[in-house]
């Protein structure tokens, strides 16, 4: 029998599904009493390069509040054509087109290994991809011409056929026409105003003009494609769309002394969700916004014009200080929703050495699926290479993008869904199977996804209901389904189906198969979910209160100790490394504001419900890679323990790659020992990390920021604000050991917390 | 040496058919075959028996220079009353002739030829004859007899020729007179003006009469049976209608400015005495400067300013200026010399703000001086200290402009200048409404491609290589789309805006730019434009958001300028200012006629405030295919010294060059930008009202967003307190203006007038251009407060009122039936019919809305040379030209009687032109200037004459290419032929006749107002 880490790992491979708990409680009672919720880590377009898609329609149950779809769990008896939904249990004929099957004889859905199927639809036209680039222009020479180069290069990357519009911004909003000859023409709204949804297809002749003029003359069946002259096919305009980036200008309104370039940025946006909505509604679209700065002016404006005030910190936000900060949250969260609604994701793109007001416009990814990337300046390789990334393609030379997706979730009787975390938005749809109680994005069993990729990864809270006293399900197996509907980057359709089941136990008497089903990393990250999802609306000290009381009473659960004595407590190897997990959870920066700016705090919330496990582990406890003359490189503790002289370190926050020299290293390398032939093998040391670190950069989406420092080195601080302190000018025990580098600072070690984790757990009166 | 002319008219009563038709020339018709005669031969006038006309000239010597020009209408009179007209006065002509041409010759020679000799007879003898024969018409009515046979114009008897029998006056005519009259009320003055009487008739009303007992004597009938007022008796109405007056003995303008032209033609007018009294406008004279700003820039109605407010009152001759600040200056003048008082700008009394000038005196040896406007003593600045000399004149005077000259420029400084920074160079930026219309007439293409080569011509600074001038280019329809068309563009950028209900503008770098950096660019796009909307739909248009976008590009850009606007249509797209057709025929001759004048108000109010805030000066070319109200489009150009050019049903073939001229002289013309000017005026009197193409905030301040070389403002005065003969009154225009080359200026026009307490020093100063100038101003802005009918009354009671005063305190003694005319006033009657027949006093329902909003808007703006030439249209024979002489036609009278049937006639107005061909003119003319054989063979719509190499053709063809190079309007030649359709047009031209549209000949206007004018004497 395998373990259940081969298991887990088996069905994440194959589902891109991972729970917290692989075996259920059977009663809701027991389920609560587990602490963590069972809920799962789903990856819907998880790569499947051993997945061929299938060309016909899924077989739906005929229930009309069920339609689950046909798949391996169904009991099918193929002498009468007749299969039985596993989630309604109603009796389901085949369709014609399955006459043929038999025992000998199954259609891919009923095979087991096919838990997860991808169909492939035909309905409708195919609807071709829309890339609308909306472009800050109130940057410097230097980032613009980077920005503009990285723009022109990117039209090379997209797929031929698909369209492009731009919008460029500053003090003003252009919106420019695409296919016209000669002049170059464009729309331009002015940037304070806040324009209707309407009004904006007006003013940019988007409204069919129903009654004016032209009578008679009968509406040709033009497609949206050929009466948008904003949206064109790449292949048709990319000569001029070329030539109309290259001939971008910086925004010529002067900039007085002492004020900040005038940015419409709400305005833009606003033009290019209107424009979509009125002519691709449902359709696959990515607005592409690259800001330089904060927006300045109009709707959505996050900082005033002067530089004498300075943008709003967490310091004014705790105050209430922040005055544009509820307006222009609530004008991008409603910007947010519309372009949800019509499917169409936007991707924000900052640039910047100050905020760009990302806090407030981080829903507009948050809720469309769209990517967030931050960097210093347009002009560095992280942007892009990032931008460039975005246009992956995967072994199939497809886009690894997805567009319009809509997850439903299906569940078994005793299971109810109580809610979605990762970049989606409710659909509101009330099925039998959702639950009151709500957990993230709750009380639907839809959500829309607009942009997906493969790495898209929602956490997904259940619910037990059966009741106590309901007898266990004898041998019973819980089952959820997972329909995903996507336009996929070849502009298809398609559905994929993930079909998983889980046996239930009883808790009262299997409590160590409960125990042991355990999945700690995919609970520590669900659980931070939980966490950061919670730390969006209250404060900061309140989520990490609740995530204390979750540790307690899960180590109370589970630990094995004598009442009152902290010594004696004990955790089974299933949950040993959760306690520690949520150490580095309570120090990373998603729930730390501390030494982050709001911007950044909502960059790396935005990054964290969205990537996958691995991801996501390694931005609660990143990964410290240890290089020496000693052995092979090694992995060792994130603790300052591990800072060594003679060492290189290679830790990866998944947004930083920081390669340190110990201070012996440090030295050598000064000295210059790498140039020298017979230092050769120092030369290898120092570069293995290097190697190591490229492979990283090579396919992480954003980008990481690679540092390279050494000991004293002023970005050491990057590492030592993630390792465990457990050297700090504090225990002074510790001076003068050569084991590792104290940290100057107050926080706790993991020791001291597992110390008072323990105490806490034994004590009765708790 | 003085001289007065008494011209005798028809018997008084027939004054009374006067009247009638005048009312019933606004009104009804019915009395129009009565009038017929009028216009007909000179046989017309007809001394003996019954009615009699007297030209008599006798010497004054007490009138000095003056000259009155005095017609007497008498009244039917015993035949031997005639007896003495045998006798012309020819040595009294002579011995006025020798000293110089005399002011009328003209007419005196006329009056020569008419038997002058009776004056004496009229002077002396008429009163009792008259007298007992005053009555008589009203006693006795005479049977009306129709007018006498028409004669042919052609056969104008050169002698008075007894022709008429006033006894036959017919009954006929006494019913169509009263019915006329019967709409009116005969209260008040009685006359067919009813309605309240005029201000200040009291006066008259009841004047104190100093000749009481000979005009007693001459009133005592109608008086005796119309007391206070004619009631309306038909008798009264019932003059016999045959008497007519010789039309050439009647003042005449053609020869008052012939006159004036021989007298002081070719001469130097120099501005060194105060009150002198300028030749004519129409006059070509130099002027020299020497301490009075030249009359181009500010003409007065009267160089003689009366002493008192009492006197001012008494005589209602309004007082009044015309300034044309930046009235362009012949080639031989001297332009403004420009004068720097360094970083703590020009000197200015402490007081008043006045400007130095040469009316500030200076005291204790040149250390202190005193202000000429209020007295104020103001120490001199110690860099601007020098010594008197001997006379108490600073040393430097001659070498100062400011203290020699009548005009001049200060150099201002940034105290002057907006936000206290020096202004940017001003911007022309162009906006062709590219809608369906303009697109298919091809005036889009047509505008393009003129702008290609006008734009090198814009107007530059002197000295200056290039124009400092910005240009900027914007089309229009239901959206606006601006260019940027920065040099370093290879091509053009197009930005739409569709936001018309904020209007702003989407650039700034590359919209307004210099024309000789972007040419290639602009190139580019004048090409492109009119391909780009070949194919639009697109039939609505905006009109507000495109003054809007103008005004927000000079506010983004800093500076001041012009737009130059090219539209086709009303406004009715959904935008601010959209527009309605508001047209109603029903309201003409209503009491709400008014508001066809008055601008929609609302969001064009704004904008003109919004306009003249920013310097933005609109001229606006509209292309009309209807009605496209106007009133309410031209109200933003009208209030920022802008111009409105209107081209009804525009074809490229007939109007695009008359289009292209005006465009190529706005363009052209001498500007200036974010004007105010101020008149300040000596202790006594100051500026009360303001007419013109211009904006104000506050009583004193006029603020023009430009102003140029044909902009007029008039100015009128009134009195605070009593005027010193011994100083006089002063008065300064300042000007703050930007010039074409970005410079804040100053110009600075001074000008003193005499004053006294001597009306007829006041009528004889007084300056009858001005005057209509002054009075077509005031008419046109009162309509849109008062119904027509008012406005016309009150113009006429005052024409009435100002020479009944003359009459009472200046003229001698004379007879009632004498019509007595200050000299600097006679052919003030002839200007004021004109004036009310215009289109904007006419109610007529023939007339478009449009156009008559137009000609009210374009004369309220118009400085003292166009009005003239509006309402008095120079008619110049051409048949008899002599080709090779350099000298120009001398024009002839404005009446159809003037024309001859094998006679070829020029007339222009400033605003049209006719080439008039006579049913019967030479074919071999015909020949020659149009290559067709004969009148028959021309083609219907000509606009210009074909260039054809023969003398007759090259001297037409050069008189018209002059004139339409001197007037600030392009005038579209149209040719017609006698009796032709269009011949209508023409015809309401001859403005000494009928009105076309109602209004009276001058002949009736002048009987009408001698009878106010009896009235108020009585």
């Amino acid at each position: 029998m395998a373990t259940y880490q081969e298991f887990i790992q088996q069905n994440e491979d194959r589902d891109g599904v991972r729970f917290s708990w692989n075996l259920w409680p059977s009663s809701r009672l027991e389920a609560t009493r587990l602490v963590v919720p069972v809920s799962c880590l789903f990856t819907p377009l998880k790569e499947r390069p051993n997945l061929p898609p299938v060309q016909y329609e899924p077989v739906l149950c005929s229930r009309a509040n069920c339609k689950a779809v046909l798949n391996p769990l169904c009991q099918v008896d193929f002498r009468a054509k007749i299969w039985a939904c596993n989630f309604c249990f109603q009796r389901n004929p085949f369709p014609p087109s399955y006459a043929g099957i038999s025992d000998v004889n199954q259609p891919a859905e009923l095979m087991p290994q096919f838990s997860t199927i991808e169909y492939i639809v035909q309905r409708g036209p195919a609807a071709p991809l829309i890339f609308l680039y909306v472009v800050d222009t109130c940057l410097e020479e230097e980032d613009l011409q980077a920005l503009k180069e990285s723009l022109q290069m990117s039209l090379s990357l997209l797929p031929p056929n698909a369209l492009v519009g731009l919008i460029t911004f500053g003090r003003m909003v252009q919106v420019h026409e695409l296919s016209c000859e000669g002049i170059a023409k464009s729309y331009v709204f002015r940037g304070t105003k806040d324009l209707t949804a309407k009004q904006i297809q007006e003013m940019l002749g988007l409204t069919k003009p129903a009654v004016t003029g032209q009578q008679g003359r009968p509406l040709a069946p033009q497609d949206a494609a050929a009466t948008c002259k904003f949206l064109q096919p790449v292949h048709r305009v990319d000569m001029n769309l070329t030539d109309l980036l290259g001939e971008l200008q910086r925004d010529p309104w002067p900039v007085p002394q002492g004020k900040r370039p005038l940015r419409s940025t709400g305005v833009a946006l606003s033009v290019a969700v209107g424009l979509l909505e009125g002519t691709f509604p449902n359709t696959g679209a990515r607005v592409m916004l690259f800001i330089g700065g904060p927006p300045t002016q109009g709707p959505g404006m996050v900082v005033g014009d002067e530089l004498k005030t300075p943008i709003r910190s967490w310091h004014d936000i705790q105050k209430d200080n922040a005055r544009h900060l509820k307006k222009a949250t609530k004008y991008y969260e409603a910007l947010a929703n519309r372009s949800a609604t019509n499917g169409h994701s936007i991707d924000i793109y900052a640039c910047a050495l100050d905020q760009t007001g990302l806090l407030e416009m981080k829903c507009l990814s948050n809720l469309t699926g769209g990517h967030i990337v931050m960097g210093d300046s347009f002009n560095t390789s992280l942007f892009k290479q990032t931008f460039q990334r975005v246009f992956s393609k995967d072994y199939n030379g497809d886009f690894r993008m997805a567009f319009g997706g809509v997850l439903e979730v299906k569940t078994s009787r005793e299971l109810k869904v109580c809610g979605a975390i990762g970049p989606c938005v409710s659909l509101n749809s009330k099925a039998p199977c959702v639950s009151e109680n709500e957990l993230g994005t709750g009380g639907t069993s839809q959500w829309k996804v607009c942009g997906l990729n493969p790495s898209t990864t929602l956490g997904i809270y259940f619910e037990v209901v059966n009741q106590h006293n309901a007898p266990v399900p004898q041998g019973g197996r819980g089952a959820v389904q997972f329909v995903t509907q996507y336009q996929h980057s070849n502009t298809q359709r398609r559905i994929r189906v993930t079909t998983i089941a889980r046996n239930w136990a009883d808790a009262q008497s299997q409590i160590q198969h409960i125990e042991s089903s355990f999945d700690q990393e995919a609970a520590a990250v669900l659980m931070a979910r939980l966490g950061v999802f919670r730390a969006e609306s209250e404060e900061g000290p309140d989520v990490l209160r609740w995530l204390d009381r979750q540790l307690i009473r899960l180590c109370q659960k589970f630990g094995q100790f004598n009442k009152d004595d902290p010594t004696s407590f004990r955790l089974s190897e299933s949950l040993s490394l959760y306690p520690q997990f949520m150490f580095h959870l309570r120090r990373s920066p998603f729930l730390q504001v501390f030494n982050n700016s709001p911007d950044e705090s909502s960059y790396y919330r935005h990054h964290f419900v969205r990537q996958d496990l691995t991801q996501s582990l390694i931005m609660i406890q990143p990964i410290l890679y240890s290089y020496s003359f000693y052995g092979p490189p090694e992995p060792v503790l994130l603790d300052s323990s591990s800072i060594l002289p003679d060492r290189i370190l290679l830790m990866d926050t998944f947004f930083q790659l920081v390669i340190y020299h110990g201070e012996t290293i440090a030295q050598w390398r000064k000295a210059g020992y790498q140039e020298m032939a017979e230092y050769e093998n120092f030369k290898q040391l120092l570069q293995a990390p290097l190697d190591d670190a490229q492979e990283i950069l090579q396919t992480r989406f954003p980008m990481p920021r690679y540092i390279d420092t050494e000991h004293g080195g002023s970005q050491a601080r990057f590492l030592l604000s993630k390792v465990n302190p457990s050297q700090t000018h504090n225990n002074l025990y510790a001076w003068g050991q050569e084991t590792g580098a104290p940290i100057l600072t107050d926080d706790v070690s993991l020791q001291v917390f597992m110390d008072h984790l323990k105490k806490l757990a034994v004590s009765s009166s708790a | 040496m003085s001289q007065q002319g008494y011209v005798a008219a028809p018997p008084y009563s027939q004054a009374q058919p006067g009247m009638g038709a005048y009312q019933g020339g606004f009104g009804s018709g019915p009395t129009q075959p009565l009038y017929g005669h009028y216009g007909g031969p000179p046989q017309a006038f007809s001394a003996p028996p019954a009615g009699k006309m007297h030209l008599i000239v006798l010497n004054r010597t007490f009138f000095l220079s003056a000259i009155t020009v005095v017609m007497i209408f008498s009244y039917p009179a015993p035949p031997a009353v005639s007896a003495p007209y045998g006798q012309p006065p020819h040595s009294l002509y002579n011995s006025m002739a020798s000293p110089g041409p005399p002011p009328t010759q003209q007419l005196t020679n006329q009056m020569s030829s008419m038997n002058l000799g009776s004056h004496v007879q009229g002077l002396q003898s008429p009163p009792p004859p008259v007298s007992s024969v005053v009555q008589q018409p009203f006693q006795t009515p005479p049977p009306l007899t129709m007018a006498p046979p028409q004669m042919p114009p052609g056969l104008q008897s050169p002698h008075m020729s007894p022709l008429m029998s006033p006894p036959q006056s017919p009954p006929a005519s006494m019913p169509m007179a009263s019915q006329s009259m019967a709409g009116t009320s005969m209260a008040g003055m009685g006359g067919p003006f009813p309605g309240p009487p005029p201000p200040g008739p009291g006066g008259f009303q009841q004047p104190g009469l100093g000749s009481a007992g000979q005009f007693g004597g001459y009133m005592a009938g109608p008086q005796q049976n119309m007391p206070g007022a004619f009631p309306g008796a038909p008798s009264a109405m019932a003059g016999p209608p045959q008497k007519k007056l010789d039309p050439d003995s009647i003042p005449s303008i053609t020869h008052v400015i012939e006159d004036d032209q021989v007298k002081q033609g070719g001469q130097v007018f120099t501005t060194n005495i105060r009150g002198q009294v300028p030749p004519l406008v129409t006059t070509d004279f130099t002027v020299t400067d020497q301490g009075n700003a030249s009359p181009r820039f500010i003409r007065c109605t009267t160089y003689s300013l009366p002493c008192t407010a009492d006197l001012a009152k008494q005589c209602q001759v309004p007082l009044a200026a015309i300034i044309k600040p930046f009235a362009s200056l012949p080639k031989n003048e001297t332009p403004l010399y420009v004068v720097n008082h360094g970083d703590t700008g020009p000197v200015r009394c402490n007081r008043c703000k006045a400007y130095m000038c040469p009316y500030m005196q200076f005291i204790d040896g040149g250390r202190r001086y005193q202000c000429g406007f209020c007295n104020c003593v103001n120490e001199v600045p110690v860099f601007y200290f020098q010594h008197l000399d001997h006379m108490g004149r600073r040393v430097d005077f001659y070498e100062r402009p400011e203290l020699s000259l009548g005009s001049y420029e200060f150099v201002a400084t940034l105290d002057y200048c907006k936000n206290n920074k020096p202004p940017n160079s001003p911007a022309y930026i162009f906006m062709i409404d590219v809608s369906y219309n303009n697109i298919k007439s091809g005036l889009v293409k047509l505008i393009c491609d003129e702008l290609k080569t006008l734009l090198e011509k814009l107007p530059r600074e002197e000295g200056m290589e290039t124009s400092a001038i910005k240009v900027g280019f914007v089309t229009y329809n239901k959206v606006l789309h601006f260019y940027n068309v920065k040099s370093a563009l290879a091509q053009p950028q197009m930005m739409v805006v569709s936001d018309t209900a904020e209007m702003f503008v989407p650039l700034l770098d590359g919209f307004l730019v210099n024309y000789q950096d972007s040419r290639a660019v602009i190139y580019n796009l004048l090409d492109q434009i009119p391909d780009m909307f070949a194919d639009t739909a697109e039939s609505e248009t905006v009109f507000a958001p495109v003054i809007q976008a103008g005004v927000e590009a000079f506010k983004a850009a800093e500076c001041s300028g012009k737009l130059f606007i090219f539209h086709s249509s009303m406004p009715t797209a959904e935008a601010p200012g959209k527009l309605k057709n508001r047209d109603d025929k029903k309201l003409v001759n209503t009491d709400k006629e008014k508001t066809l004048f008055q601008p929609q108000k609302g969001v064009y109010e704004q904008l003109s405030k919004d306009c003249v805030a920013s310097g933005c000066c609109v001229d606006l070319f509209l292309f009309p295919s209807q009605y496209t109200d106007i009133a309410t489009m031209a109200d933003v150009p009208s209030h920022t010294g802008g111009s409105v050019y209107k081209y009804s049903n525009f074809q490229i073939e007939t109007d695009g060059e008359h289009f292209l001229r005006d465009l190529r002289k706005d363009v052209q013309k001498s500007i200036g930008f974010d004007a105010i000017m101020r008149v300040r005026t000596s202790t006594g009197f100051r500026a009360t009202d303001f007419f013109g193409g211009m904006y104000m905030n506050n009583t004193t301040d006029v603020e023009m967003a430009a102003v140029d070389c044909d902009n007029g403002v008039t100015v009128e005065f009134k009195h605070d307190d009593t005027l010193s003969e011994e100083t006089g009154a002063l008065m300064q225009c300042a000007l703050l203006y930007t010039t074409i080359g970005g410079q804040r200026r100053l110009r600075i026009h001074n000008l003193s007038l005499n004053c006294s307490s001597q009306l007829s020093e006041l009528y004889k100063s007084c300056e009858t251009d001005s005057l209509i100038n002054f009075f077509a101003k005031s008419a046109y802005r009162a309509i849109l407060n008062q119904p027509l009918k008012n406005v016309r009354e009150i113009l006429v009671n005052q024409t009435a009122h100002m020479l009944a005063c003359y009459r009472k305190n200046c003229a001698s003694p004379s007879a009632a039936s004498q019509l007595i005319l200050p000299d600097a006033m006679k052919v003030f009657p002839v200007y004021m019919n004109s004036l009310m027949k215009t289109a904007p006093l006419v109610g007529s329902t023939e007339l478009s809305t449009d156009d008559r909003a137009h000609q009210r808007l374009s004369v309220m703006a118009m400085g003292v040379e166009d009005t003239q030439l509006l309402l008095y249209p120079r008619l110049i024979p051409l048949h008899n030209i002599d080709v090779n002489s350099e000298k120009p036609a001398t024009p002839v009278r404005c009446s159809e009687e003037r024309l001859t049937d094998s006679g070829i006639f020029l007339l222009e107005n400033g605003q049209s032109m006719f080439l008039w061909l006579g049913q019967a003119s030479s074919p071999d003319f015909i020949q020659s200037l149009f290559n067709v054989p004969s009148l028959a063979h021309l083609q219907g719509h000509m606009c210009a004459l074909p260039e054809l190499d023969n003398p007759l053709s090259r001297k037409v063809r050069s008189i018209i290419s002059g004139l339409l190079e001197k007037r600030s309007n392009s005038m579209k030649l149209q040719i017609v032929r006698q009796k032709d359709k269009p011949e209508m047009l023409f015809r309401q031209f001859l403005v000494e006749d009928k009105g076309l549209h109602g209004g009276a000949s001058y002949m009736d206007f002048l009987c009408y107002v001698h009878r106010e004018i009896r009235q108020l004497l009585t």
